[in-house]
């Protein structure tokens, strides 16, 4: 008791100072805990971009050989440097549907959101939770009957069905988002310019627009990313024409040979748009997510 | 967010302003109103409902795709084939566990990652990119490379890690487990895990971002702790937020389809309901019983998603209305 007394004295002489270095330690500490949380959640994707960079011997060893020399080999195999596929139908089959799809979001989706908050429409609140409880059902539960008008429409295989599904799974998102950013167009502008005169077009684009702008493009880079993931329509209602990037990565597994390297590689090259899409936009990314009620 | 208006007034002043014109002008002014909203109304009940309506009427049929000669109603057996299909009670099961698995780890994992983000240090940005990495890596790729480069159990880098490790100590018999047959759920678990906490971190860290800093700093003028402001201050603010990342992260967790399928083929029971339903249908070619068991996914679905419905509409409530 006294002996701790006696030392803690020092500190409550000048209490300020040590409990300034105190906190000091702590924020450096919570500081390195951080980075190494970083780098444990950094480190599968590290592994899988030098693993596409490694021959396919040196990728296959255990233990793991780090130092071994780096060559773009994989990347070559993904391009179809010897079989002779091409991941470029693939890729454009995806591009398209994401694409196709995110445009056709948000020409449905604005014009819904602004009937439901600019000018809302009676029990608009309604109507959203019907777009949102969509979301709710399954991918699973409409599987069948759309594989079956599919197949009597001539439409399996072929991708403008995946931008009609994709939209599908975007549009109750997109139109949460766009409603909570136009729900922040001022009121008082918007009748000020009604009483001076100003015609719709006007409206929207001096006022509505500028207030938007940043919602389309969170709206947009969620659809996006979307349905470029999106696996299971595609594994189910294309084939070899309509077949998108996802599929095609999960037919580069063979099993014979090696194919780690050619697999990491083909992995890193279609994660790489929306990798870029999404660093250059994180915090879009939280809005999206959160349909909008996080900004 | 405080800054959005208040629409429940604005339904009044509207309600009130539109009284006045008389009711022949009523009907017009609604339809210009509802008409912008009518595209996406109509193309979503096309596109997900129709079908919906259309698996509720095939899973009363008896349709086998190889045996198309023996095609009508079949009453009530395609869900006395389910239930009493054992795969199925399994597939449940297993669903339910994935998913609370996945979206507890990830939410405390996401939590906790989230406190250390809102504070002050160098390389705050690097470490919020590096996190949200996994999030950003496409689902099938990213079951790709767990299964193959993590996983395998002759040349991946958990194995890999521990010959490594145990030669260091002059062992040469590291244990090698096929992590995919000893562990298989948990395997599937992790991955999605690592997956899904970045995104229950960015979620939460924008919830965090967004209480009140002066009432903290008031707190900590009045000498309450760190746990304290945690839990008194900062866990009652973060509280909407963490229902709303749960269960968004379980509509989504719910339907994984991808990392069953890459990872394990549903095998070792780690067939969850959507992987069970595309199994019927695809390898099975039994329509009828796969749109019983479509039916009883929605069902399952429905529970989650009244509770999500709930917490999203109490959300909404206090923020918009």
């Amino acid at each position: 008791m006294t002996a701790t007394a006696a030392v803690g004295r020092p500190a409550a002489v000048r209490p300020a100072k040590a409990r300034r270095n105190r906190e000091n330690r702590n924020r450096s500490l919570l500081g390195l805990l951080a980075w190494l949380c970083g780098l444990v959640f950094f480190l599968p994707f590290a592994w899988m971009v030098l693993t596409s960079l490694h021959s396919e011997s040196s990728a296959a060893t255990n233990p793991p050989s780090l130092g071994a020399s780096l060559t773009l080999q994989g990347y070559r195999e993904f391009f179809g440097a010897t079989t002779g596929v091409s991941p470029w139908p693939p890729l454009i089959n995806s591009l398209t549907a994401s694409i196709g799809s995110t445009v056709l979001v948000l020409l449905l989706a604005i014009p819904a959101a602004y009937a439901l908050s600019i000018k809302p429409v009676r029990k608009w609140t309604d109507v959203m939770f019907f777009f949102l409880s969509t979301k709710m059902l399954p991918v699973v539960a409409g599987l069948l009957p759309l594989y079956l008008i599919a197949k009597y429409a001539g439409m399996l295989d072929d991708i403008w069905l995946l931008v009609i599904l994709y939209t599908s799974m975007n549009l109750p998102i997109a139109v949460w988002m766009m409603r909570s950013f136009l729900a922040e167009v001022p009121k008082e502008i918007m009748e000020a310019a009604a009483i001076d005169g100003a015609g719709l077009l006007v409206t929207l684009r001096r006022i509505v627009a500028p207030v938007a702008a940043p919602g389309i493009a969170a709206t947009a880079l969620i659809a996006f990313i979307f349905s470029w993931n999106e696996l299971l329509y595609a594994e189910v209602l294309t084939g070899v024409v309509a077949g998108t990037a996802p599929v095609f990565l999960t037919s580069f597994v063979t099993s014979q040979g090696l194919f780690l390297a050619k697999v990491c590689a083909a992995a890193v090259c279609i994660s790489l748009p929306v990798l870029i899409a999404g660093f250059a936009a994180q915090d879009k990314l939280v809005q999206g997510l959160s349909l909008g009620a996080v900004k | 967010m405080s800054t959005l208006s208040t629409p429940r007034q604005q339904r009044f002043s509207w309600s009130a302003r539109q009284g006045s014109p008389g009711a022949a002008a009523r009907p017009r002014g609604a339809w210009a109103r509802r008409g912008p909203l009518l595209p996406a109304l109509i193309f979503m009940i096309v596109v997900t409902q129709l079908p919906f309506v259309g698996t509720l009427v095939i899973s009363f049929m008896r349709w086998n795709a190889l045996d198309p000669g023996d095609r009508g109603f079949g009453g009530l057996s395609n869900y006395r084939n389910a239930f009493s299909d054992p795969t199925l009670r399994s597939a449940i099961v297993t669903t339910v566990v994935l998913t609370a698995t996945v979206v507890l780890v990830s939410l405390v994992l996401g939590l906790g990652l989230a406190l250390l983000l809102d504070r002050r240090f160098r390389g705050r940005g690097i470490v919020r990119t590096m996190l949200i990495t996994p999030f950003l890596v496409v689902p099938v790729a990213s079951a790709l490379l767990w299964k193959h480069a993590i996983y395998n159990a002759s040349y991946g880098l958990l194995d890999g890690v521990l010959t490594w490790v145990w030669s260091l100590f002059g062992s040469g018999h590291a244990p090698q487990p096929d992590w995919l047959s000893v562990v298989p759920l948990i395997s599937v678990e992790a991955s999605l895990v690592w997956q899904w906490t970045p995104f229950m971190m960015l979620i939460l860290l924008a919830g965090l971002q967004s209480r009140a800093l002066d009432v903290v700093e008031a707190a900590r003028v009045d000498g309450a702790s760190s746990w304290q402001v945690f839990r008194y201050l900062t866990f009652p603010h973060l509280r909407r937020y963490l229902e709303l990342a749960a269960l968004l992260g379980s509509v989504y967790v719910v339907q994984n389809f991808d990392a069953v399928f890459t990872l394990t083929s549903g095998g070792l029971g780690t067939a969850n309901l959507p992987y069970k339903v595309y199994e019927t249908f695809y390898q099975g070619h039994d329509y009828g019983e796969a749109s019983a068991d479509g039916v009883i996914v929605v069902a399952c679905s429905l529970l989650i998603a009244t509770f999500a419905l709930r917490t999203v509409s109490s959300l909404f409530r206090e923020e918009t209305l």
